[in-house]
C-alpha cells in the first residue's frame, strides 16, 4: 500500500498552493463581507485547467483523476471554503454526471463549454419539500414532441445565479416513484429557465446558492441525461462523488483553521509565554493534526477509489462524515484558542466556523452518511 | 525560433541557510526554489511563445533533484529541459558555471533567430555574473536588466532598468537576456501541464557529454577549477526591525534628524 502522492498529484497540490497563497487569501475575507462571487478567480482556475479538470482530454479536460480534484479544492479551502465549494460542484456535481452518463453529442457539446469555454456548471436536486428525502421532488418533465416541458423549482443551489448548465433531476413518471425520475441538461438561456430567490446564509457568501424556477421550461429531448427513469440512480451516483469534494473542502478548511491557530498562538503571549507553549493548547493541536491525517487518509482513498472505478459509496460517505465533524470541531477550538479577537471580524476564525457548518448538512447531512455507511454494512 | 531560459534551484531563504565547511552551500539540508529572477526570464519566454509559437527549453546546472525543478517550469508550458550534473561540475563559481553552461547551450545549438534569456542574478550568490558570462563565450549581443521585451523580425527591443533610468537597446536575434522581476508576473502551473510535463523531453548533459566542448576546460570547472576563493560564509546577524517614521512635515524631518544625530550617523 502506497500512501505516497503521485509526483504529478505532488505539483497540483504546490501549483494550487501557490495560487490559493496568492491569489484566494487576499480576498477571501472581503469575497464574505461582500458576498461577491470571486469571478476573477474562477475565470483564472478556469484558465489554469482546474474547473472542469477531470474533464477528458479529447473534450477540453487535463484527464486528471478525482484525487488530482480533492488535492485543489482542499487547498482552495484552506482560505476560501466558497471558491473550495464553486470547484467542487462544478467538477463533482456537473461535469462528472455529463461525463459519466452523458452521450458522445452531448460530452461534445457541453464538455468543452465547462473547460474551455468558461461555462460554470450546477446540479439540481434539492427541492422545498425533497431535501435528505431526495425521492420526492415535484418537478415535473413532460415529453411534447421533440422537448421535455419542466414545471417546479429546485432550492439551495450552488453556482445557481453564476451558472450556465445545470443538471436537472425531474419527474417524467410520479407514479414510479425513484424510477420515475430522470435527469437532464439545462442551459439558463433555455426559455422558462429563470433564477428565483437568492440565499442569504450564515457562512460560504462567495459562493453563490440560489432557487432555480422553471416555467414551462422547453428542454430539447436529446438533453435527457442517462436513460429516462434512471435519474435517481444518477443523482445518487454523482453525489457519492461529490462527497469526495465536501470531505476535501471540509478537510481544507480544518488545515487551514489549524494553521491560522498555529501562527497565532506562537505569537500570542499569556502568563510570560507563548500560549503556543501550554500543554493544553498542544494537546488540542496533537488531536486536530490527528484528525487531518485520518480525514485526508479517508478522502484520499476514496478519490483514490473512484479514479480506479472501484465502489466508493461507502468510504465517500465516511470522508465527507468524518471531515465535516472534523472541520466543525477544529474550527471551533481554533477559534478559541484566538479568545475574543476569534469572535471578531479582524481574523479569518469566525469566517471559517461559518463555513464550516455547511459541510454538515450539504450534499448529504451527517445523518444521512450514517444512513449510507450503515446501509453499506450489511446489517 | 527558440528560446533557451537558464534557471537555476536555490535555497528558499525564507527558511535556513546552512553552510559547508568548505564554504559552499549545504543545498542538500536546504528547501529549495526557482531562482525569482529565473521564473521571470522563463515566463517573457512562454510569452514569446504564446505570441510566436516558438520552442522554450530551460536548462539548468545542478545536482540530479534539479530536474524536479525542470518538470516545474515544464508544467508551466516549456517544451523541453536540460539537466547539466555531472560530480565534475559540482562547486563550480561563475566563471566555470557559465563556461559548463555555454557549452551545454552550445551543444544544443544556438540558430540565428534564437534568445538565450537568463535571470539577472541568483538569490544565493547574488552576483550577476553568470548571464553576461554565457554571453561572452558564446559571443553573442547581450541586453542585461530587461524590464520590457519585444519582438519582431530578428529585433528584439529591450528596456533596461538601471538604477537612474530606463535604456532602451534594439539587438538583432541570436543574443542574450538578462531579466529582472518588473519584466512580468510568473504563470502558475497548469493542471494540464503538470499532466503532461512528464511526457516531454528532459535530458541530462554529464561530463562526458561535455569534457571535450571546447568551450570546456577541464583545468577550470568544479570546486577545484574555480577562480573564486570562499574564505568565509557566514549567517549575517539579524538587524533590528527597525524605526517607521511617518509624515513629510517639518516637525517629522526634524525628529528623523534628531534620531540620526543622536545614533552620530549624521
Amino acid at each position: 500500500m502506497d500512501f505516497n502522492l503521485s509526483r504529478e498529484h505532488q505539483l497540483v497540490r504546490k501549483m494550487m498552493a501557490e495560487f490559493t497563497e496568492n491569489e484566494v487569501k487576499p480576498i477571501a475575507a472581503e469575497t464574505d463581507k461582500t458576498s461577491q462571487y470571486p469571478r476573477e478567480n474562477i475565470e483564472k482556475l478556469f484558465d489554469l485547467g482546474v474547473m472542469g479538470m477531470c474533464v477528458p482530454k479529447e473534450y477540453g479536460g487535463a484527464g486528471a483523476d478525482p484525487l488530482a480534484s480533492a488535492i485543489c479544492i482542499e487547498e482552495l479551502s484552506k482560505q476560501c471554503a466558497s471558491t473550495g465549494d464553486i470547484v467542487a460542484t462544478h467538477n463533482g456535481l456537473c461535469c462528472d454526471p455529463i461525463i459519466m452518463h452523458g452521450t458522445e453529442a452531448q460530452k461534445a457539446k457541453y464538455l468543452p463549454m465547462l473547460t474551455k469555454g468558461h461555462k460554470v456548471g450546477a446540479f439540481c436536486l434539492t427541492e422545498s419539500d425533497a431535501g435528505s428525502d431526495a425521492a420526492k421532488g415535484q418537478t415535473e418533465a413532460k415529453l411534447d414532441g421533440d422537448h421535455y416541458v419542466l414545471n417546479g423549482s429546485k432550492i439551495f443551489i450552488t453556482n445557481g445565479y453564476v451558472a450556465d448548465v445545470f443538471v436537472v433531476f425531474a419527474m417524467t413518471d410520479k407514479t414510479k416513484g425513484t424510477r420515475g425520475i430522470s435527469a437532464f441538461i439545462v442551459e439558463s438561456s433555455f426559455p422558462g429557465f429563470s433564477v428565483g430567490k437568492h440565499e442569504e446564509k450564515m457562512g460560504l457568501h462567495g459562493s453563490p446558492t440560489a432557487e432555480i424556477v422553471f416555467t414551462d421550461c422547453i428542454v430539447p429531448k436529446e438533453n435527457l441525461l442517462g436513460q429516462e427513469g434512471k435519474g435517481f440512480k444518477i443523482a445518487m451516483q454523482t453525489l457519492d462523488g461529490g462527497r469526495i469534494g465536501i470531505a476535501a473542502q471540509a478537510l481544507g478548511i480544518a488545515e487551514g483553521a489549524m494553521e491560522e491557530a498555529m501562527a497565532y498562538t506562537k505569537g500570542r503571549v499569556q502568563f510570560g509565554k507563548p500560549i503556543s507553549k501550554f500543554q493544553n493548547t498542544q494537546f488540542t493541536f496533537a488531536d486536530m493534526a490527528m484528525r487531518s491525517e485520518a480525514g485526508r487518509l479517508l478522502t484520499y482513498q476514496a478519490a483514490t477509489l473512484k479514479g480506479e472505478g472501484k465502489r466508493f459509496t461507502k468510504e465517500a460517505a465516511m470522508a465527507k462524515l468524518f471531515c465535516s465533524e472534523h472541520a466543525m470541531l477544529t474550527t471551533t477550538k481554533a477559534l478559541q484558542m484566538f479568545g475574543g479577537y476569534g469572535y471578531t471580524k479582524d481574523y479569518p476564525l469566525e469566517r471559517m466556523m461559518r463555513d464550516a457548518k455547511i459541510t454538515e448538512i450539504y450534499e448529504g447531512t451527517s445523518e444521512i452518511q450514517r444512513v449510507v455507511i450503515s446501509g453499506n454494512l450489511g446489517l | 525560433m527558440k528560446i533557451i531560459v537558464c534557471v537555476k534551484q536555490v535555497p528558499d531563504t525564507s527558511g535556513k541557510v546552512a553552510v559547508n565547511p568548505d564554504g559552499t552551500l549545504n543545498r542538500a539540508s536546504m528547501q529549495t526554489i526557482t531562482n525569482p529572477d529565473d521564473m521571470n526570464a522563463v515566463e517573457a519566454a512562454l510569452k514569446l511563445k504564446d505570441a510566436t509559437g516558438c520552442k522554450v527549453m530551460v536548462v539548468t546546472m545542478g545536482p540530479p533533484p534539479a530536474a524536479g525543478m525542470l518538470r516545474e517550469l515544464m508544467a508551466m508550458g516549456a517544451d523541453e529541459g536540460v539537466l547539466v550534473s555531472a560530480r565534475e561540475f559540482g562547486g563550480s563559481d561563475t566563471y566555470a558555471t557559465s563556461q559548463i553552461l555555454a557549452a551545454a547551450i552550445s551543444t544544443i545549438g544556438v540558430e540565428d533567430d534564437d534568445i538565450v534569456m537568463c535571470g539577472r542574478q541568483a538569490i544565493d550568490g547574488d552576483t550577476a555574473q553568470v548571464g553576461p558570462q554565457i554571453a561572452e563565450k558564446l559571443h553573442l549581443p547581450q541586453v542585461t536588466y530587461a524590464a520590457d521585451i519585444q519582438k519582431d523580425g530578428d529585433t528584439v527591443t529591450v528596456k533596461r532598468m538601471l538604477e537612474d533610468g530606463y535604456m532602451t537597446i534594439k539587438v538583432k536575434t541570436p543574443c542574450l537576456i538578462t531579466c529582472i522581476k518588473e519584466l512580468n508576473a510568473p504563470r502558475y502551473m497548469s493542471i494540464d501541464g503538470i499532466y503532461s510535463t512528464y511526457n516531454k523531453p528532459l535530458e541530462t548533459y554529464d561530463y562526458e557529454k561535455l569534457k571535450d566542448h571546447p568551450l570546456i576546460d577541464a583545468t577550470t570547472i568544479g570546486l577545484k577549477g574555480s577562480p573564486t576563493n570562499i574564505f568565509k560564509s557566514f549567517t549575517p546577524p539579524q538587524k533590528g526591525a527597525g524605526m517607521m517614521l511617518e509624515g513629510a512635515d517639518k516637525e517629522t524631518c526634524e525628529k528623523l534628524a534628531g534620531i540620526l544625530a543622536a545614533k552620530h550617523i549624521i
